[in-house]
């Protein structure tokens, strides 16, 4: 039993026991919800200990134990570079979700508190399986839970939202099923992530291209859903904007996540030959995403739509990072996933702020917000510049990995992207003008009173964070470097074995693979 | 067959699970008349004792494989695991009913001695090595179901529902035997083993067609039995007509022992032939899953919402056996035992809910029992979860399993097309999530009196069973495997 199986086990073990709690002792059920998570967050930062002074690129705290024996499902969890982070960020948001929550949610607390401690355990168990069948059933654990703490505790058209955030999700995840299933037998009967990783990478695993291609679609179906890409992407704005604030900052900041890591986990590895083939319509979809979730966050009415759309624009960089195949890329895709994580949780709970004091998400009902609230708008702007990419904030690190991945790979893909860092720019400082800047009309100023001592302990560790991370990047990306050469390896072999009949389009790709490796050299030597 | 006329001792101890059901059932119609009005309560008690002594012998039963009767009945793995399984809904459907007979005022001997009738026609069934045998057990079991659909003989859909059940169930037995009568006329015998046997024997392909017409008659009158398309329109009236705790065994208990013939005729006798009637099960199994999901999800009333899921749960078995592999009659095996679990449990809540006259059966009338009633909705949500196949729950692995048959037989785009439809499922299962704890209670719900102590009975077993199921299938599935060997 190692110190994951308890970070993986303790959400479990503590929404167990919220259930036994009497219906009306509230206070004590916030008050046990904000210690189980503190204490399952204290936990989860041991992980980083084998991290702490070198890089271990290959997968410590592992526990491989048999669950079911025909077939042969096991419980194997793992953690690496990239899921130590992710289960981090996972274990971090839940006490600040437990605190956003405090007073907001004021009815059927017990189950809303429950089910933030279920999700945190299907969430944390996503990001360190590594057999195919677990990770389906945490994946699955993950979205019932969402799907009650959007439909109960949401705004006005929560129902709607919630089961179409259900469907949309479960459509994808029976093609994933129906893979996982096929590969199974196409694998010699396992289930196991590394097995059928080394087996699909030395050939003992036959896999033609055909079969190769629906197992590659099967899957990114599925993430690109959950991610979401451009056109799967609907059912985001909905979801998030009825949610209640807990449940967008969950949502925004781990739950898009999950598709992101599966791309880069499953689809890219073990499909190299099919991610590459697919790879020139899945950046044009994600540059689309980039573009059209700006522009479409730009006319937003609704503050919680915009932070909405801005999502979709910002994880279109991760997909982005993800299918150039370079290291830079790939560490700009981890990277930005956390960095989406922290600020546009911290916006999602600002706009939550604003939305308890005056009852509205209607931009147009703020406006002067800085007067009456001084703090409330300082940090606002913090967020939101790092939400925009300005540097020494943690965005910027994240998007100039992206991009430099990409102008490496084909340049004017990074010029494209860079576009959506500008229109980012104009629709946060838009919406910073109209909310916080002008004459503060009598009903604003009458119910906006400033930070108050929780909601200082909500936000300034995730300021901290932002800053942090903009800053002292080298804290974080060793491992996730580390991680993503492992990942990268059966894409640069799928490279070499091309290159001795170079097509026409690829050939801008060698020449760069070159500087590509250079460049990747660069960086580790920096370190 | 040269055998003496006489049984042995080992003969009747295979078959004794039935004897004890039909002695009991006897005794009750003959205690009835004995005992006082308020001393009816006891019958429910004997009746489950009756079940129980059956399921124990019925499990020793299960030391002493093989066939008696001269070939007539066998006992095996399989046979058990279905025997085990109709004695289960048995007894699970007499705890749901208790109270609601004496809810309706109609308790009396004849329903229990009905039920104790209708699960030994079943176990015959599961049983059979012999198609007279066979149709001799489907008969017992659905004329008893027949007169049960009907039994609050002055409610107009009560009597509705026998009817219908009567007159499509009849015409659909006619089928069944005109394709005995068929098989009969052309290879001479009616054992199951040795059907195979001549269909087998090279040099007679001339007769392929008359076995394959006569498979094709018996196909019609099993997927009546199943309620597989296109033979399902009758399910969904009956199951809405018939009171609930009646639907709840017709749901499960008579469906899964219709399976387990259909399994066994199909993977024994007509084995040879698989590749004639492989395409009818192919699209019998599509055509069953796209009917039951797309027509449930416009359905308000929630008895006839569950009848038109259990049709699209019979079309996933069906994915089963058009795979036609061991593996495949394991997963249906194990998928039936899933199923049953989990539906007994919705209809057990429906049951307690609908109260007297079955007021309140739409799914709207369910809303806010999340928050009236925390302990029965948070048990039907558990069904529900596994209706929907969310893994930790039996019907997850029950799904599971049987696409991994079907992809291991390279039914590729039956499991692709089978799997989405379990999506479209998704919405209407949840839209019962969504009324129990996303709506404010109404007058159905708070006027609502607390859990029974049998249907509490029945939910904590089939959720504890639904669960148990879902966390380690390996305790099922081990025997299903090992006894989806059918003899030959």
């Amino acid at each position: 039993m190692t110190l994951l199986d308890v970070v993986i086990f303790l959400p479990l073990a503590a929404f167990l026991m919220i259930l036994f709690f009497p219906k009306g002792s509230v206070e004590g059920i916030r008050r046990f919800s904000l210690i189980a998570s503190t204490a399952i967050f204290i936990f989860s930062l041991g992980l980083i200990g084998p991290y702490w002074f070198n890089t271990p690129g290959r997968w410590t705290f592992v526990t491989d134990l048999p669950w079911i024996s025909s077939p042969a499902i096991r419980y194997h969890v793992a953690l690496d570079g990239i899921s130590l982070w992710l289960v981090i960020l996972s274990t971090l948001l839940t006490p600040i979700c437990v605190l956003v929550s405090w007073r907001h949610i004021d009815k059927r607390v017990k189950e809303f508190f429950a089910f933030l401690l279920l999700l945190e355990f299907g969430l944390v168990g996503v990001f360190c399986a590594l057999d195919f069948f677990l990770f389906y059933v945490f994946w699955e654990v993950a979205l019932v839970p969402m799907y009650f703490l959007i439909g109960v505790w949401g705004h006005d058209r929560r129902i709607y939202s919630a089961v179409k955030f259900f469907l949309y999700t479960m459509a994808g995840s029976v093609l994933m099923l129906c893979a996982i299933i096929y590969l199974y037998t196409q694998a010699g009967n396992t289930f196991d992530y590394v097995r059928i990783v080394a087996g699909l990478q030395n050939g003992s695993i036959p896999l033609d291209s055909g079969p190769q291609l629906m197992l590659f679609l099967a899957f990114f179906v599925a993430f690109a859903i959950k991610v979401p890409l451009f056109p799967l992407h609907t059912w985001l704005p909905d979801a998030h904007v009825e949610a209640p604030t807990a449940g967008s900052v969950m949502l925004a900041s781990v739950m898009l996540k999950m598709g992101t890591y599966g791309l880069l986990r499953f689809c890219v590895p073990m499909f190299p030959e099919a991610a590459r083939r697919c790879s020139g319509w899945i950046i044009t979809l994600a540059i689309i995403g980039i573009i059209y979730g700006a522009l479409v966050a730009m006319v937003q009415p609704n503050m919680k739509k915009l932070v909405a759309y801005s999502s979709v624009s910002h994880l279109g960089f991760v997909v982005l990072g993800i299918f150039t195949f370079t290291q830079q890329g790939f560490d700009g895709a981890v990277y930005q996933m956390l960095n989406h994580g922290v600020s546009t949780g911290a916006l999602f709970i600002l706009v939550g702020f604003l939305y308890e004091r005056n009852h509205s998400l209607e931009i147009a009902s703020y406006g002067g917000v800085a007067t009456p609230a001084p703090n409330l708008s300082i940090v606002f702007m913090i967020t939101m510049l790092a939400s925009i990419g300005l540097p020494m904030l943690n965005n910027f690190i994240g998007e100039y990995l992206v991009l430099q991945g990409a102008a490496l790979v084909y340049f004017k893909w990074s010029v494209f992207a860079a576009i959506g860092v500008i229109l980012s720019a104009c629709y946060m400082l838009w919406l910073y003008q109209r909310v916080f800047f002008g004459r503060a009309s009598d009903e604003v100023s009458r119910h906006m009173p400033d930070l108050n001592m929780r909601e200082y302990a909500i936000i300034v560790p995730l300021i901290v964070l932002m800053v942090w991370m903009g800053t002292f990047t080298q804290s974080f990306i060793p491992p996730i470097s580390a991680s993503n050469a492992v990942l990268l390896g059966p894409i640069d072999a799928g490279r070499q074995v091309r290159n001795s009949t170079p097509p026409k389009g690829l050939r801008a790709q060698q020449n760069r693979a070159q500087q590509n490796k250079a460049g990747a050299k660069e960086l580790s030597d920096a370190r | 067959m040269p055998a003496s006329f006489v049984p042995s001792a080992t003969d009747y101890l295979r078959f004794l699970p039935e004897i004890i059901m039909i002695a009991i059932g006897a005794l009750i119609m003959l205690l009835e008349p004995l005992l006082g009005g308020n001393k009816k309560d006891s019958l429910s008690g004997l009746t489950v004792l009756g079940f129980i002594v059956a399921l124990v012998a019925a499990i020793m039963a299960n030391g002493m494989p093989g066939t008696s009767f001269s070939n007539m009945l066998i006992v095996d793995g399989f046979g058990t695991f279905f025997r085990v399984l109709v004695i289960g809904v048995g007894i699970l459907t007499v705890l749901s009913s208790a109270q609601y007979l004496k809810r309706e005022h109609a308790a009396s001997a004849e329903y229990y001695a009905l039920l104790l009738f209708s699960v030994t026609g079943q176990c015959v069934m599961a049983t059979a090595n012999e198609l007279i045998m066979i149709f001799i057990g489907l008969e017992i079991s659905s004329i008893a179901t027949y007169i049960l659909a009907g039994y609050l003989r002055d409610d107009k859909r009560n009597n509705e529902a026998a009817l219908k059940y009567f007159l499509l169930g009849s015409f659909a037995t006619a089928f069944l035997l005109y394709g005995i009568a068929w098989i009969y006329g052309t290879t001479g015998t009616t054992n199951l083993m040795d059907i195979r046997a001549y269909l087998l024997t090279p040099g007679v392909q001339r007769n392929m067609v008359l076995a394959g017409t006569a498979a094709a008659l018996m196909f019609v009158g099993f997927a009546f039995k199943v309620s597989a398309a296109p033979f399902q329109v009758w399910a969904p009236d009956v199951y809405q007509g018939a009171p609930a705790p009646v639907t709840l065994f017709m749901s499960a208990g008579p469906k899964a022992a219709a399976f387990a013939v259909f399994l066994r005729v199909f993977m024994t006798a007509f084995e040879p032939i698989t590749s004639r009637w492989e395409p009818f099960v192919w699209s019998s199994a599509l055509l069953t899953m796209v009917i039951g999901n797309f027509a449930a999800l416009s359905q308000t009333n929630i008895k006839r919402l569950l009848a038109y899921s259990s049709i699209a749960h019979a079309g996933y078995v069906m994915v089963a056996i058009a795979s036609h592999s061991q593996i495949g009659v394991a997963a249906a095996m194990f998928y039936l035992a899933a199923y049953a679990l989990m539906n007994v449990g919705a209809f057990a809540v429906i049951t307690h809910f609908s109260r007297q006259g079955e007021k309140f059966l739409e799914v709207e009338d369910l809303a806010g029992l999340g928050w009236k009633q925390p302990v029965t909705a948070a048990l039907f949500t558990i069904f529900l979860l596994s209706l929907i196949g969310v893994p930790l729950t039996g019907g997850f692995f029950g799904k599971f399993y049987i696409f991994k048959a079907a992809l291991d037989a390279n039914l590729i785009w039956l499991s692709v097309l089978g799997l989405l439809n379990s999506a479209v499922a998704a919405y209407y299962y949840l839209r019962i999530i969504v009324v129990m704890y996303m709506h404010e209670p109404g007058d159905s719900t708070v006027t609502l009196q607390p859990l029974g102590a049998g249907i509490a009975a029945t939910l904590w077993a089939t959720a504890l069973g639904t669960l148990i199921l879902g966390i380690y299938p390996s305790l099922i599935l081990n025997f299903a495997t090992s006894s989806s060997v059918l003899a030959k």
